[in-house]
């Protein structure tokens, strides 16, 4: 099992749904986020290009942010979603420095938060809340290993990236262009 | 020219505009770090070659200082952590991948060798030291019979505690800048000399402060080296790479790198140094102070510079 994420750029608006789905579903505190909408303007007017990402943490396979942490906070969980524990988690920031995409930040309790793939709905099978409410349906979720997933099937129907892969890091959340 | 704008949402604190989670704890604590195990390197590696007698500030002055410098660094890294009241889990875990982990073990391991080797010396320096406890005595007196193996450990373990607080930087691929493994071996040195500019300052000796003036002249030297091999390296590297090093020739830390690390930190002292052993008169305070300065901006600047690096997408 590896859960992955696939965004298409050309559907999504940037209307942040997802991000105050998240925020809603997650309890998120107020100021922060775990996932946010980037606008990439290329060119000089009128000859403009735009790509517009709903971002989240990439669920590395091969994570900076597990790799530093001095305690084991920093996990892969079943699908090899990245998750931190609170109760383990003693605020170093190591993973906050070593994450290319800087995807995390510190929870007003002072322990690291970040996207957690809403594994507590994925474990029930449903989609992350994000994918959830998407009113573009631009977002796919699913499991890479299966080929008949909505996921594996968009990726191999469609040209996809994913963000710096040259850092290293082996992302899992995707994005058709 | 193809323009690009890149708007985000996202404003979580310390982390946007610009990464910002370590403030001055983290590069007190590296300095700190340093210098001890600066001093502990001299003391262990002069007593291995016998010169404990002709060298005493180096050998049996200075380690007393070692407790207290890591003591105070110790503080600062708990100030660091935003959820402190877990820190103990860093001694339930062994993380071999994560060099913060290692760092906490051999700090752990070091603080308390560092006690005893001042213990063994502590007769030396003090004539009229007591005891109280003869049993105390009696295994102090078993210890110093073992002392060479404790010196070749202390090594060991300082060269790490010197070395790991670089490579804890250059294991963050994420932050351009840290992203080179000269880093490790520039800390190493640099604490080092910052070490050997304080025995020479301490010394009443004439040997001792000669002898350690040289070592200060010989580390600078291959400080400077790895400073220009460190931006030979970045700018044979990537974009992200190249633009990291920029920041240094041309960009936001031109100045204070180059006039107050390079100039003030390494150029000046190494050149009052030379004068010294040329027997000019320089008051001692002023290389000393350079040096230590320069070490400890030394540490803030890269701190801060390779948060402040980071990929473009």
């Amino acid at each position: 099992m590896r859960y992955a994420m696939a965004i298409d750029t050309l559907k999504c608006v940037g209307c942040n749904d997802c991000v105050v789905a998240c925020q809603t579903e997650n309890n998120v505190p107020i100021g922060h986020c775990r996932d946010w909408i980037v606008e990439k303007t290329t060119g000089t007017y009128p000859d403009l290009q735009l790509e517009i990402r709903s971002e989240r943490c990439n669920h590395c396979a091969n994570a900076p942010c597990v790799r530093t942490c001095p305690t084991e906070a920093s996990h892969y969980a079943e699908g090899g979603i990245v998750l931190v524990e609170e109760s383990e988690c003693i605020g170093c920031k190591a993973c906050i420095t070593s994450c290319p995409y800087d995807a995390r930040f510190i929870h007003p309790e002072g322990y690291v938060d970040k996207c957690t793939f809403c594994i507590h709905r994925v474990e029930k099978g449903q989609d992350p809340a994000c994918v959830s409410v998407c009113p573009t349906h631009c977002m796919v979720f699913g499991d890479l290993d299966d080929p008949n997933s909505d996921i594996s099937r968009a990726m191999a129907t469609r040209k996809w990236k994913s963000l710096i892969p040259e850092a290293g890091t082996d992302p899992k959340v995707f994005y058709l262009i | 020219m193809i323009e690009e704008i890149i708007t985000s949402g996202r404003m979580n604190p310390e982390i946007d505009p610009v990464l910002h989670v370590w403030g001055w704890e983290i590069p007190f604590y590296l300095f700190l770090g340093g210098i001890s195990a600066g001093i502990l390197i001299f003391s262990a590696y002069f007593t291995l070659r016998g010169r404990q007698d002709e060298l005493p500030v180096a050998v049996k002055w200075m380690p007393l200082a070692v407790p207290f410098l890591i003591g105070i660094g110790l503080i600062a890294l708990l100030l660091d952590l935003s959820h402190v009241l877990y820190f103990w889990q860093l001694f339930t875990n062994i993380r071999w991948e994560s060099p913060m982990s290692w760092g906490a073990w051999t700090l752990g391991i070091i603080m308390p060798l560092s006690m005893v080797w001042i213990a063994t010396w502590i007769e030396d320096i003090f004539p009229k030291w007591d005891w109280k406890f003869d049993e105390v005595k009696t295994a102090i007196d078993w210890i110093k019979d073992y002392r060479r193996y404790l010196a070749q450990i202390l090594i060991l373990l300082s060269i790490i505690l010197g070395m790991y607080t670089g490579i804890l930087l250059s294991a963050f691929n994420a932050r351009p800048f840290w992203n080179t493994s000269i880093l490790g071996p520039l800390f190493l040195a640099s604490g080092l000399s910052a070490s050997a500019a304080l025995v020479s300052f301490f010394s009443k000796s004439e040997i001792e402060k000669r002898l350690f003036t040289r070592i200060d002249i010989i580390l600078i030297g291959i400080e400077l080296f790895m400073i220009v091999h460190l931006f030979m390296g970045h700018l044979a590297g990537t974009q992200v790479h190249i633009q990291a090093a920029q920041m240094f020739l041309g960009g936001a830390f031109t100045v204070p790198f180059w006039v107050f690390v390079v100039g003030l930190g390494l150029l000046l002292p190494v050149v009052l140094e030379i004068l010294e052993l040329k027997h000019k008169f320089i008051p001692a305070i002023v290389p000393v102070v350079l040096i230590v300065g320069g070490n400890l901006m030394l540490r803030f600047i890269v701190v801060n510079a390779g948060q402040a690096s980071r990929w473009l997408y």
